[in-house]
């Protein structure tokens, strides 16, 4: 037997990306604490750099190697660079947040790194084996991060909530994946599809597999029945972790749900398309009228996180190339909206004091326009207000489910919006029309505010050439 | 000799058990622990069962990742259960009430 060298070029982001978290948990080590500023600047330089790589590895041809494990394709160039931006923005805000509270650890980014790899994991699968791997790398970095201050309750409280129904969404997943496993003989994506599309829906044992597999997906998105984890982690987590967890794990969810249900059980879509109506309506219901009985913002977020989760679900279930461009655009723009706003968040809190309650941005108009007009522009994108982002990749989505004839799930996902934007205009007023409560000044770096104002004007910006991105996108998912 | 179904009930009644133990259990985080290797177990029985009647290896590969995996979840789970009783005081299911709403 011949050992065949594969070739590691289509991988070679995620091997650079492993090469340098195992480089920065050994640097780390040997700094002082004054120095660890070097892992943080390290961290950084290792995601842009990773960006570079992807773009120079990139082709519109689809590569499978490892043995039919590991595929790279447009789809997983677009989300490996979203992810990696969006997570360096997200290093980027939370490093006052941890300076401040005696958090500052080579242990976090090392932690984080680990996450940010798991998901490129699990964006680049093409086989149940690769994608459990993946999820479960994500899921055991995010289940420190979020037990990452040791002295806190909360946080200890929230992560074990976190682990515990973690773990039984994996199991399911994992279950689900046993029973395909057993009806088709393989778990490779394409050789599942070939061996679905012949059997159908007559084999019991795929049924059950199929509806397993989508439990554990919806557990993973946070997607209401499975919904109960999102808004005590939200809370519990420290507020830099939660900025992580909410979102590009919301990218990699979509990239689960992609290769999962289109690559692997395309042939099933009619029997997947109703569970998954059935999951995005009570997800934007729940979510959108919980929200507004809330008084914490991280927990509102969270909630607000559930209802845009039905939304790109929405796409998905569309099933149309036209839909899963209209989610793979929905979730790269709410992960870009959630790093906004919880930032925002990181913001305002400083030393010993949590901006966690939504009193605390009564006023904040008065402090600081300008950053009270960024919060303005990421509620209102969240909201769906035109002529921000969020309009235009809610109208996307929209425009799938009505061109597959589901117009009554439109009229649905419109209806509950509209109520949604009751409690992101709810801030909007607290910020402007209310007298302030505290007047202490904004700590936050240059860095920060500079990062903060140009994702704050992006919203804008993408809302007036929404093409930008959804061109890319469309180029990405049409050559699936 | 005993047939494909036999091994899945008994995949199927472990799975049951393991999931019946996480949401009837009200007392100990421990028990909850066990549950999830048990779920996890129950698995790969499944697992190995397919992978010999199907004469095929990668289930059984299939198998030791879940292992390996399962090791490393153990040590986490656990280690966020030290975390727990250091600032509480106690692992009782019922007493991780403190966030809700």
């Amino acid at each position: 037997m011949q050992f065949e060298m594969p070739s590691l070029i289509p991988v070679l982001p995620e091997l650079f990306l492993l090469t340098m978290t195992c480089v920065i948990l050994v640097v780390d080590l040997f700094l002082k604490e004054e120095q660890r500023v070097i892992s943080y600047g390290l961290v950084q330089i290792s995601l842009l750099l990773s960006v570079c790589i992807v773009y120079l590895t990139s082709g519109a041809e689809a590569e499978v190697i490892f043995y039919g494990s590991v595929i790279r394709d447009p789809m997983g160039d677009v989300l490996k660079v979203a992810i990696y931006l969006i997570s360096a923005g997200a290093f980027l805000y939370s490093k006052d947040y941890l300076l401040d509270r005696n958090l500052f650890k080579g242990e976090f980014y090392v932690l984080g790194l680990f996450a940010v790899l798991g998901m490129t994991v699990m964006v680049s699968a093409n086989s149940f084996l690769t994608v459990y791997l993946g999820l479960e790398l994500l899921a055991l970095s995010l289940y420190a991060l979020v037990a990452f201050d040791r002295d806190s309750k909360a946080g200890s409280e929230a992560a074990m909530k976190y682990f515990v129904l973690g773990a039984l969404a994996s199991g399911m997943l994992l279950y689900g994946i046993s029973m395909i496993y057993g009806a088709t003989g393989s778990i490779e994506f394409p050789q599942v599809a070939k061996a679905v599309a012949e059997t159908g829906m007559d084999n019991m044992v795929l049924v059950f597999g199929l509806v397993f597999v989508v439990i554990g997906l919806a557990f993973k998105f946070g997607a209401v029945p499975l919904h109960m984890w999102v808004p005590d982690v939200y809370h519990g987590a420290p507020t830099a972790v939660t900025l992580f967890i909410g979102s590009t794990p919301k990218i990699a969810a979509f990239a689960l749900a992609m290769r999962l249900l289109v690559d692997g059980l395309e042939p099933l879509h009619a029997d997947w398309q109703g569970m998954l109506v059935i999951l995005a309506v009570l997800s934007m219901a729940l979510g959108n009228v919980i929200a507004i009985a809330q008084t914490n913002i991280k927990r509102m977020l969270a909630y607000s996180t559930i209802s845009h989760v039905g939304f790109i679900l929405l796409g998905i279930l569309a099933g149309t190339s036209k839909g899963y461009t209209a989610a793979m655009f929905y979730s790269i723009v709410y992960a870009i909206m959630a790093l906004g706003g919880f930032g925002i968040v990181l913001l305002l809190s400083r030393r010993g004091f949590e901006a966690e309650n939504l009193d605390d941005y009564k006023g904040l108009h008065d402090r600081s326009p300008w950053f009270a007009a960024m919060m303005l522009l990421l509620m209102f994108s969240m909201a769906g207000v035109p002529p921000t982002v969020g309009f235009f990749a809610k109208m996307f989505v929209l425009e799938a489910v009505v061109s597959i004839d589901m117009t009554w799930l439109a009229l649905v996902g419109v209806f509950f919006s509209i109520i949604g934007v009751y409690y992101y205009l709810r801030i909007v007023k607290l910020m402007y029309f209310d007298k302030p409560t505290d007047d202490t000044p904004l700590t936050a770096g240059l860095d920060t505010r500079i990062a903060l104002s140009v994702n704050g004007l992006m919203m804008l910006a993408l809302g007036m050439f929404p093409a930008a991105i959804l061109s890319i996108c469309a180029a990405a998912v049409g050559s699936v | 000799m005993l047939a494909l179904t036999d091994f899945l009930m008994l995949g199927a009644i472990l799975f049951s058990l393991s999931v019946a133990g996480i949401f009837l259990n009200r007392k100990n985080v421990i028990i909850l622990l066990m549950c999830i290797e048990l779920m996890l177990l129950a698995v790969n029985i499944n697992f190995v069962a397919f992978s010999h009647f199907h004469g095929d290896t990668v289930g059984q590969v299939f198998v030791f990742f879940i292992l390996t995996v399962a090791a490393a979840e153990a040590a986490i789970g656990l280690a966020i259960l030290v975390v727990l009783f250091r600032n509480r005081r106690t692992i009782n299911v019922e007493d991780l009430d403190t966030l809700k709403g």
